[in-house]
């Protein structure tokens, strides 16, 4: 007697077949099938800073956005280029180091350093981690770890930038709430961009890359300036989002260097949906208030991080963000075999 | 009456070991615009090798290789492919995460598609559309939009020869793009092959099924051990006593 | 004279970090983040059987030795199984979960458990008594690690090259396909891999926390030591990993001796990072796959 077997059967619903490519437009029902989660995302985001409640909340969401900066920066590298670049701490203690030294010795004001910074920063890091670039995936992930820490016992053993005491005070912004919504627009505009420029045909040489790069290398391109560009590219982000934190809180030492900021934005992709880009974020806006929450039990947030990230990878690697679009795309049931 | 051809690329004494194996020794040959060569051996006679020397994948210990004047010792790779001399992998590596035209806009986008590009260079989604059906893949079927991963190995190999053709190259070095393939699909890449000759490039194709090589080639070189057993037309290098021993092995006197 | 001597002991530490680290990475291609973490658990779990229930020492040292390798082989058994293949994925578990025991064993005031802070927590060195020679005064426990990372590396190279399970573990380790069609199970190996590397692990601990304190910091910096040592030397090399651990030993005895620790970790990370840079396989590292393949 053969045993009563089910599987789970997938079909995309009617509206999402109706809506491809050009049918999209066919009538309002249609865009706003399309339109409503990407829309609703992002007023939810714009409108985040007004509902919270006060000024403190304001503040996690602020650094909420860094690590979704952070998280950002770390999918575009790993899932659309193939490089699992775990040196988020890096990026944020010199992008971070740069503007504050400029504004502490220099008194340049804000919206100097953080563009010096951003730039600066990134080509920085760039070439720093330019003679890793040819090394083979986890090689390149164990070094890029490794940077914070190199450059956290430089600036300790060497006493640089005032060492153990830090940089301080650093000019804040002039008040919260221009911070927050330039850390929101400017997350929006970096989700905007990098999602836009992997489809273009550049985007699709990175896939390349991150598929065969040998296969790359036979068409003629120097796959190593392809990976720069990108390295620029996400290091950019990185470092602006040191440079907002720099700023944010008024202090520059060697706990931008923290491990903190390497391992987060990991998490948050991982929990978030790897790929999206969206995904990602929102999982930096899911984990850094939880730990805001958590912060009375101490080291129990990274405690936290990590299981979160072990369960994802272990039980659900699409993430949040995929697991939601599809039950949103498609309806499953159960089919008898 | 022919015209002195020119030697488009010249290999002088190259030699390479891996470990104690001489995978290499001392190979030399020219050449000629416009011509189809053919390499052949038994297995481990080192094609493949000096496949991946000429192209730049693996560095020569000694030896020199020239295409025109410039020389190709020592460059890297994707400097090779630049220059115009191109080459298909014996086991086929297409993009398989990507749709099949996608596959072809990364050397379309390289820096020699760039500087050849037509005036409806912008579009390289078209441009990729129109290599596939010069490979042979049908236009108005769905195969161009499938992903890659679902193509059989006969499309597979002739989206290899398309990513060879985006770079508008002057050599293309065909690693055995026959083997793996049925007969009717042999049968139907051979005109491609001559379809190749008649654009100007020249082949060097290293292959196992002589019938099908020697039906395009105009000189055939033989390998074994890493040695350059014979050159010369075809039917000739048959007929040597050096090379029927390397594949039939010793007459045996009854 | 010294200082030579004393970066030897140094060297050894070093041998006795990477070899639970290398035996598991060498043979089994798993990164073990969680290297550290087992280390400075079995410090702990060994200091709470000897102070809390008193057993006796070397009844507590079997006994915890006992617990982190089935903690190791859970840690393969449950969670890298599941990305076993994906090199990246199996890094961020392991040293996900290193972060959580390392971070949770710092934990305060959860259900009265109050965390494991502070220099309080020793562990009693082997035999007491100190050597003097005619150059240098030594103390037994640091002649203890010398002989126990010896020790240690022959007993790993003779189980490795003579008994049937160690040469499966080689087998899986230069050609896994191989290797499963002659039958050899590849969980089970790696289960095994993964036991023996925490018992390592531990011994290492047993060994060399005498010296110090138990502490949470620990874990991270014997992590950083033991790859860098497998990275300095090379992995699949017994040889490479001693030499790199007696110059990565000797290099910090004598940093530390000019120029104060905090050079230390500049030293061992610029090292790491060098030597990824210029050989990535290492010194004397066999790995070919870094090297392209056509």
């Amino acid at each position: 007697m053969a045993e009563q077997e089910r599987r789970k059967e997938r079909l995309d619903r009617g509206i999402k077949a109706r809506t491809e490519g050009l049918y999209a437009i066919s009538s309002w029902r249609e865009v706003s099938y399309l339109l409503a989660p990407r829309a609703g995302l992002i007023i939810i985001l714009l409108l985040l800073p007004l509902i919270v409640p006060g000024l403190y909340w304001q503040r996690v969401l602020a650094l909420a956005g860094v690590y979704a900066l952070l998280a950002i920066s770390f999918d575009f590298l790993a899932e659309r280029v193939g490089l699992v670049c775990i040196g988020g701490a890096f990026m944020i203690g010199v992008g971070g180091y740069i503007s504050g030294a400029l504004n502490y010795y220099l008194k340049l004001p804000v919206f100097l350093t953080i563009p010096i910074g951003t730039l600066g920063g990134a080509l920085l890091c760039t070439l720093l981690w330019l003679p890793c670039l040819p090394l083979r995936g986890i090689y390149f992930a164990v070094v890029t770890f490794m940077f914070p820490f190199l450059t956290t016992s430089l600036i300790l053993a060497g006493n640089l930038f005032e060492g153990t005491e830090g940089l301080s005070p650093i000019m804040g912004f002039p008040n919260t709430w221009i911070a927050v919504y330039l850390m929101i627009v400017l997350i929006l505009l970096f989700i905007f961009g990098l999602r836009r420029l992997c489809g273009e045909d550049i985007g699709v040489v990175f896939a390349g890359v991150k598929d065969n790069d040998l296969a790359v290398f036979a068409s003629g391109i120097n796959v190593t300036r392809v990976k720069i560009y990108a390295l620029y590219i996400a290091s950019l982000i990185g470092c602006f989002a040191g440079a907002f934190v720099a700023h944010f809180s008024g202090f520059v030492g060697v706990s931008l260097f923290a491990v903190d900021f390497s391992i987060m934005p990991i998490a948050a992709c991982i929990m978030g949906g790897p790929g999206t880009m969206v995904g990602p974020a929102l999982g930096a806006f899911i984990l850094a208030p939880l730990s805001e929450l958590l912060r009375g039990f101490g080291q129990l947030r990274v405690v936290l991080y990590c299981l979160v990230l072990v369960g994802f990878i272990l039980f659900k690697p699409e993430g949040l963000l995929s697991w939601a679009a599809r039950k949103y795309h498609q309806i499953e049931h159960w089919v008898k075999v | 009456m022919g015209e002195q051809k020119e030697t488009i690329i010249r290999v002088r004494n190259l030699s390479k070991s891996f470990g104690g194996v001489k995978a290499l020794n001392q190979v030399s040959f020219d050449l000629f615009e416009g011509e189809i060569l053919g390499i052949i051996g038994p297995n481990g006679s080192g094609k493949t090798t000096l496949v991946n020397t000429i192209t730049g994948f693996v560095k020569p210990e000694s030896g020199e290789i020239f295409f025109r004047n410039i020389r190709l010792t020592g460059l890297p790779h994707y400097k090779i492919a630049d220059l115009g001399v191109t080459r298909t992998f014996q086991v086929v590596r297409p993009f398989f995460s990507l749709r099949s035209f996608k596959n072809l806009i990364v050397p379309l986008w390289s820096s020699r598609a760039r500087r050849f590009a037509s005036s409806r260079g912008g579009d390289r989604d078209a441009v990729a559309i129109d290599l596939l059906e010069e490979v042979g893949f049908e236009r108005d079927a769905y195969v161009p939009y499938k992903s890659a991963s679902s193509l059989p190995l006969g499309y597979l190999k002739r989206l290899e020869l398309a990513r060879c053709l985006a770079l508008r190259p002057e050599v293309i070095i065909c690693d055995e793009v026959f083997s793996g393939l049925s007969m009717s699909e042999i049968a139907s890449m051979v005109p491609l092959i001559e379809r190749l000759r008649t654009r100007g490039v020249t082949l060097i194709m290293v292959e196992h099924r002589l019938r099908e090589l020697f039906s395009v080639a105009d000189k055939v070189i033989v390998m074994n051990f890493g040695e350059k057993l014979a050159e010369g037309v075809p039917e000739q290098v048959m007929q040597d006593e050096k090379v029927r021993r390397a594949y039939l092995g010793e007459e045996i006197k009854v | 004279m010294e200082i030579f001597v004393y970066g030897v002991v140094n060297g050894m530490t070093f041998v006795l970090w990477a070899v639970g680290f290398s035996f598991v990475y060498g043979i089994s291609r798993l990164p073990n983040f969680a290297h550290g973490a087992l280390y400075v658990v079995t410090g702990f779990i060994t200091w709470s059987f000897i102070n809390s229930t008193g057993l006796p020492h070397w009844l507590s040292i079997i006994l915890s030795l006992l617990i982190v390798s089935f903690a190791g082989v859970a840690i393969y058994q449950f969670v890298m199984i599941r990305v076993r293949g994906m090199p990246i994925s199996e890094i961020i578990v392991s040293f996900a979960i290193a972060l959580a025991i390392l971070e949770g064993l710092r934990l305060q005031g959860i259900g009265g458990f109050k965390g494991f802070i502070g220099p309080g927590y020793v562990l009693p060195p082997f035999v007491n008594g100190v050597i003097e020679t005619r150059w240098v005064t030594i103390d037994f426990q640091r002649l203890l690690i010398i002989a126990a990372g010896l020790l240690l590396l022959g007993s790993m190279w003779l189980f490795t090259h003579y008994h049937k399970v160690g040469l499966a573990l080689r087998a899986m380790a230069q050609h896994e396909r191989a290797a499963l069609m002659l039958g050899i199970n590849s969980d089970r190996m790696a289960n095994i891999a993964l036991g023996i590397g925490s018992a390592l692990a531990g011994i290492s601990a047993i060994a060399v926390m005498p010296l110090g304190n138990v502490n949470c910091e620990s874990g991270y910096s014997v992590l950083t030591n033991a790859i860098a040592v497998c990275v300095i030397g090379g992995l699949g090399s017994w040889v490479g990993t001693i030499l790199a651990a007696l110059i990565l030993g000797l290099a910090t005895t004598m940093m530390s001796a000019l120029g104060g620790t905090m050079w230390n970790n500049v030293l061992v990370f610029g090292l790491i990072i060098l030597i990824l840079i210029i050989r990535p396989s290492g010194l004397f590292g066999q790995q070919k796959e870094l090297e392209e393949r056509v």
